[in-house]
């Protein structure tokens, strides 16, 4: 069973990566905001950059042991690595691009085929398409038969529209390698729909690490529920009444929750559990705050309506139905349940 | 106003063109193109052009292999005193040509810093063609090693990463990404290193000497001919503008021809069922 095991500490501008990973046969998604150290991490275990101090294992062949002196050079490293831009070799064709890991020309063509690349063998990679760029990258990377995968942002250079196709394409394809995967993303919903496990990157440190329901269900601070795409309204915890926390927002009105805690908080709510009518709807919500409509944007067959210090998500039907214009006055309403109570520093 | 001030820029241009273009074109009307053949064929042209294309052959050879390493390592490495040591591989590029002979000379003259010790070993420089290929390589050489640090420098690093996270290393990458990406670059600094070398006069005159056949050179012989014969000196003049032209012509097209190939695939490679 290969594990990748990965113990980094390296200072960077302005705060110092510290975290351990451990990654078996499954996909681990590294998230957090650009410039939280992501890249370096990936670049640390391919061997890109050495930090100060540190430890990389896979399988039981220590790649890094900086107290061990030990520090064994990027190209004999069994890992791919797939570049954010692709960093595909421009002055060859897909065909040499895919072969230039490969240890002997017999694999090539499989990947080629497997990555639909074939018909472009003899194209220069200026020529590809975003999606078919990442295809060469990831057939080149995998040419080499690497012994773990690493994936940097692997959707961020794709538009809106080959974005989609493309993640669940990688997913699918992810799932298939029974490697060890790595990969980063700023994009929570890239993270959820890939990986199997999410971890959380701030400043360097890992804040919470689980699958992403779980973050979803219980996020350890502020910081985590809004990476998850979380509401967060700020407020003080007044008291307990009939089993429920109040909570007074800091711009004004109280709301209730199911979690107990006491002092600042921030209230945490997902735009799914916000539902938005015209008038105090009479049903088992105990939360509402009227607000007029800042803004309404469209994705698909969904629209976020922003009422107030939240953001409803609902469908286009509901905003043709209930008529959601900007300037409308709504109620926007959820369930003590759906409240969560988190730690304000 | 305005229509003043295009004319004033035309005249501008077409007064510098014509300075530029007029000397140039002496050359080749002054004398009938027959009688410049025949000058051509004079002993002294001749023997000029051996040992021109003799030592600047020699010269760029030196300068490429050596030149090239040296500014990968400048491109790529970042150390302490980087910028002194590119700033001294820069310094014969302002330095007047005159200097950089007394220099070659007080440095591996007979009585020089390193003329005793060369002289102990049986080998004498000065006044030999070996200083001929010594004083090119001192003026031409920045020319290359400046364009090749500004080429080297261009190509992306994460070409070079992920080249090595393929399983290539150092030496298999430089060969095979940073060499190819970087060889426009390369081949446009390794032009215009071989026209200043074509050109070098001040301090080839110092250094060698213009022993004819020996260190005489083109450049050496238009100015000895100036004198004798000086039909002679206007057909090595002719010589030297159209090595200069073709050079300049490899300059401009070299990167555009580069470009162009991008577009085509190259031939696949060798069959994968053999």
């Amino acid at each position: 069973m290969a594990i990748l095991h990965a113990d980094l500490s390296h200072p960077l501008r302005s705060f110092a990566l510290e975290l351990t990973l451990e990654v078996g046969a499954e996909t681990l998604a590294l998230v957090g905001p650009s410039g939280a150290g992501k890249s370096t991490v990936l670049r640390a275990i391919a061997g890109l950059v050495r930090p100060a101090r540190g430890r990389v294992v896979l399988a039981g062949d220590t790649w890094l042991d900086t107290v061990q002196g030990v520090d064994v050079p990027p190209e004999r490293r069994s890992v791919g690595l797939v570049f954010q831009d692709y960093a595909l070799f421009p002055h060859l064709s897909v065909r040499r691009n895919v072969a230039f890991g490969a240890p002997d020309g017999r694999a090539v063509h499989g990947l080629l085929e497997r990555f639909r690349i074939a018909a472009l063998a003899d194209a220069r990679p200026a020529d590809l398409s975003g999606g078919e760029r990442q295809r060469v990258a990831l057939a080149r990377a995998l040419a080499r038969r690497p012994r773990a995968l690493l994936l940097d942002e692997p959707l961020s250079a794709l538009d809106s529209h080959t974005r989609a196709a493309v993640r669940a394409e990688l997913h699918d394809l992810l799932a298939t390698l029974g490697l060890p995967v790595l990969l980063v993303t700023h994009d929570f919903e890239d993270a959820a729909t890939l990986a199997d496990r999410v971890g959380v990157l701030v400043e360097g440190r890992l804040r919470q690490v689980g699958t992403p329901a779980e973050l979803v269900a219980a996020p350890v601070d502020p910081f985590v529920a809004r990476f998850t795409g979380a509401n967060l309204v700020p407020g003080t915890v007044l008291g307990e009444r009939n089993g429920l926390t109040e909570v007074v927002l800091d711009s004004g009105g109280s709301m209730w929750s199911s979690d107990t805690r006491a002092g600042r908080v921030a209230l945490s709510v997902y735009p799914w559990e916000v539902s938005l009518s015209h008038d105090v709807p009479d049903d088992s919500a105990v939360n509402h705050l009227r607000a007029p409509i800042s803004r309404v944007t469209t994705l698909g067959n969904r629209a976020r309506v922003a009422v107030g210090p939240l953001v409803a998500e609902v469908t286009t039907a509901s905003v043709e139905r209930l008529r959601l214009r900007e300037g409308e006055l709504v109620v926007a309403s959820f369930k003590a349940t759906a409240a969560r109570l988190l730690p304000l520093a | 106003m305005s229509r003043a001030f295009t004319a004033c820029l035309w005249a501008a241009t077409a007064l510098a063109v014509a300075f530029l273009v007029v000397p140039v074109a002496a050359i080749f009307l002054r004398v009938p193109p027959g009688e410049l053949l025949d000058a051509l064929g004079s002993e002294v042209a001749r023997d000029a052009l051996r040992v021109t294309f003799a030592t600047t052959v020699v010269a760029q050879v030196v300068i490429l292999l050596v030149g090239t390493p040296a500014a990968y390592f400048l491109a790529t490495r970042r150390f302490r005193g980087r910028s002194l040591v590119i700033t001294l591989v820069e310094l014969p590029l302002v330095l007047p040509p005159a200097v950089a002979g007394v220099g070659l000379l007080a440095a591996f003259g007979r009585f020089g810093l390193l003329g005793g010790t060369l002289s102990a070993l049986g080998i004498e420089i000065a006044f030999t063609r070996l200083a001929v290929v010594l004083a090119i390589v001192f003026v031409a050489g920045p020319f290359f090693v400046r364009t090749a640090i500004a080429a080297f420098e261009a190509v992306d690093p994460n070409l070079v990463d992920a080249s090595r996270t393929l399983g290539a290393g150092p030496g298999r990458t430089f060969a095979r990404i940073a060499l190819p990406l970087a060889s426009g670059g390369l081949g446009a600094g390794a032009a215009l290193a071989f026209a200043r070398g074509l050109g070098e006069f001040g301090a080839t005159i110092m250094f060698a000497g213009s022993l004819q056949g020996v260190t005489q050179t083109l450049s050496l012989a238009v100015y000895e001919q100036f004198d004798v014969d000086f039909d002679t000196a206007l057909a090595i003049g002719a010589e030297l503008v159209a090595a200069s032209a073709v050079l300049l012509l490899v300059v401009k097209l070299v990167p555009r021809w580069r470009s162009s190939t991008q577009i085509f695939p190259t031939p696949s490679a060798p069959s994968l069922s053999s």
